[in-house]
């Protein structure tokens, strides 16, 4: 399976300058892959991109050859960078939850979800436990293809492994492709076989 | 010193002792008592009832007839319920129909951009007309009585609530949790219902109620401008246009006590609307 990102040139409506240019970029399911860069200069723009956030880009995206789908679940989801910013404030967790798949206990017990917390509204929830949620979510069985985006700085260090773990053990199992964006290089030189310095292929 | 005139006053206040929410939760719950008291009284009240007494014509108030008779000898307190009942009932009907107008319109939109632009411009072209030409231009359109009043003060008072909702909704539609929505493949009419309503759900039930206060007074006024209610319905504009021709031999408390009634109404669904929104507004809820 390979994402691909061909000619990506992106700039957000109001600014004057290209944030992203040229960009070409190629993943694929064999290799987990690392992309480093510094603060602000659109790693999370590009994820957005290569998941289907954003149409008016310039360029194209394709998985296995196909465009990714508008209006049906798209294959490659992102776990974002804010987990409360995903979740509307006025649903309890159970919901949240199952927006996306049915998880059975197994696997809510191996993100260290507790059940108790399903009748609970996000903002009763701290960042890191609604960062389970939300990686949780984003695992729904249609998902071929995992971007995620600096999803553990939240975290600390145990439950960062914990977590980043219980992704790895699916994504092998299910031999989806894995994208992880991190400021952190010591986690990206252990978890990932190939790293992407954002700069190198940004063309500005 | 301030804080101790503080305590003693709450030491000798009950209300001041209570926090806010519960004050706001008692002034509810006594304004909402009072109007439903209003109209089930109305409802007692049988227009034939309110009979001619030519024996006491003209009275002034008095224990035996609070707000005083009229030319007729009719009792000026029961036909002032009688009144205030049918606008409460007409200001019901309006509200609702115009918040209803209000939610369709802003769903519509935020489902359909091309829509959303019209609804837009007809928002704008409704607040270009005075309310009042409108409602009478609707009124006699479709035959005057009470249909024509409610549709007439529905069709006008929709404006406001829908581009309260109209900002709101477009709010909520460009945040994370809705895009990922999209992307978790859920349709516009899905998302409109599960993600954006239990977000608007406030200003919906706030706006509605805040609407009528504006539906009762044009009623009232249209009526009263006699394009409204036929002459036969004991409403009160009714009553103070007939009352104006007595104004002149000294027979004040015809206009003032259904006038100050209508007024008093008036106020207490602002009330309740205001202190509705204090409950169900978080940011202020537990202040
Ligand atoms: N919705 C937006 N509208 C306009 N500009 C934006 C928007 N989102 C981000 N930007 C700008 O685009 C640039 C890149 O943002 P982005 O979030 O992609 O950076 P990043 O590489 O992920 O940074 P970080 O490592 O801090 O997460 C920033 O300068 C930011 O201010
Ligand atoms: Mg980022």
């Amino acid at each position: 399976m390979e994402l691909k990102g061909t000619n990506i040139s992106f700039k957000y409506p109001l600014a004057k300058e290209y944030l992203l240019k040229d960009i070409n970029i190629h993943l694929d399911n064999n290799k987990i892959t690392g992309l480093v860069g510094d603060s602000g200069v659109g790693k999370s723009t590009l994820c957005e991109i290569l998941s289907g956030y954003y149409t008016n880009f310039e360029g194209t995206v394709e998985l296995d050859g196909q465009k990714l789908p508008e209006k049906e679940f798209c294959p490659v989801q992102l776990i974002y960078q804010h987990p409360e910013k995903v979740m509307n404030p006025k649903w309890k967790m159970k919901d949240v939850l199952e927006e996306s798949w049915n998880v059975d206990d197994n696997l809510l017990s191996e993100f260290g979800i507790q059940k108790s917390w399903f009748t609970r509204f996000p903002q009763e929830l701290s960042g890191g436990e609604l960062q389970r949620f939300s990686v949780l979510r984003s695992l729904n069985p249609k998902t071929k293809f995992l971007i995620a985006d600096e999803m553990t700085t939240m975290l600390d260090a145990i439950t960062q492994v914990q977590i980043l773990d219980a992704v790895l053990k699916i994504v092998k199992q299910r031999k989806m492709g894995f994208l992880l964006v991190s400021h952190d290089m010591d986690l990206v030189n252990t978890i990932c076989d190939d790293v992407i310095y954002f700069n190198d292929i940004n063309g500005i | 010193m301030a804080d101790k005139s503080k305590d003693v006053s709450s030491i000798y206040s009950p209300i001041a002792k209570m926090n806010l929410r519960t004050k706001t939760l008692l002034t509810i719950g006594l304004t909402v008592f009072i109007l439903v008291a209003v109209v089930i009284t109305s409802l007692f009240i049988n227009s034939a009832d309110i009979t001619t007494n030519f024996n006491a014509m003209n009275q002034a108030p008095s224990f035996e007839h609070l707000f005083g008779t009229d030319w007729m000898g009719r009792d000026m307190f029961t036909r002032t319920m009688k009144g205030l009942g049918l606008s409460v009932q007409i200001g019901a009907g309006a509200s609702i129909l115009s918040s209803v107008i209000a939610i369709i319109l802003a769903f519509v939109g935020s489902i359909n951009s091309k829509l959303d632009s019209f609804i837009a411009w007809l928002v704008d072209l409704f607040l270009s007309v005075p309310h009042i030409l409108l409602i009478i231009l609707i009124s006699i359109g479709l035959g005057g009585g009470a249909f024509g009043v409610t549709m007439g003060v529905a069709l006008t008072h929709w404006t406001s609530l829908t581009r309260i909702l109209r900002a709101e909704i477009k709010q909520i539609n460009t945040s994370e949790f809705v895009k990922l929505s999209q992307r978790f493949g859920k349709s516009k009419i899905w998302i409109a219902k599960k993600h954006i309503l239990p977000l608007v759900i406030t200003q919906i039930i706030v706006g509605t109620i805040l609407i009528f206060p504006h539906a009762i007074m044009h009623e009232a006024s249209v009526t009263f401008l006699g394009f409204g209610l036929s002459p036969h319905e004991p409403a009160i504009g009714i009553i103070l246009s007939e009352s104006m021709k007595y104004l002149a031999t000294g027979n004040w408390w015809l206009a003032l006590f259904p006038g100050l009634a209508l007024l008093i109404i008036v106020l207490l669904f602002d009330i309740a609307g205001e202190n509705i929104k204090k409950l169900l507004d978080p940011t202020s809820a537990n202040e």
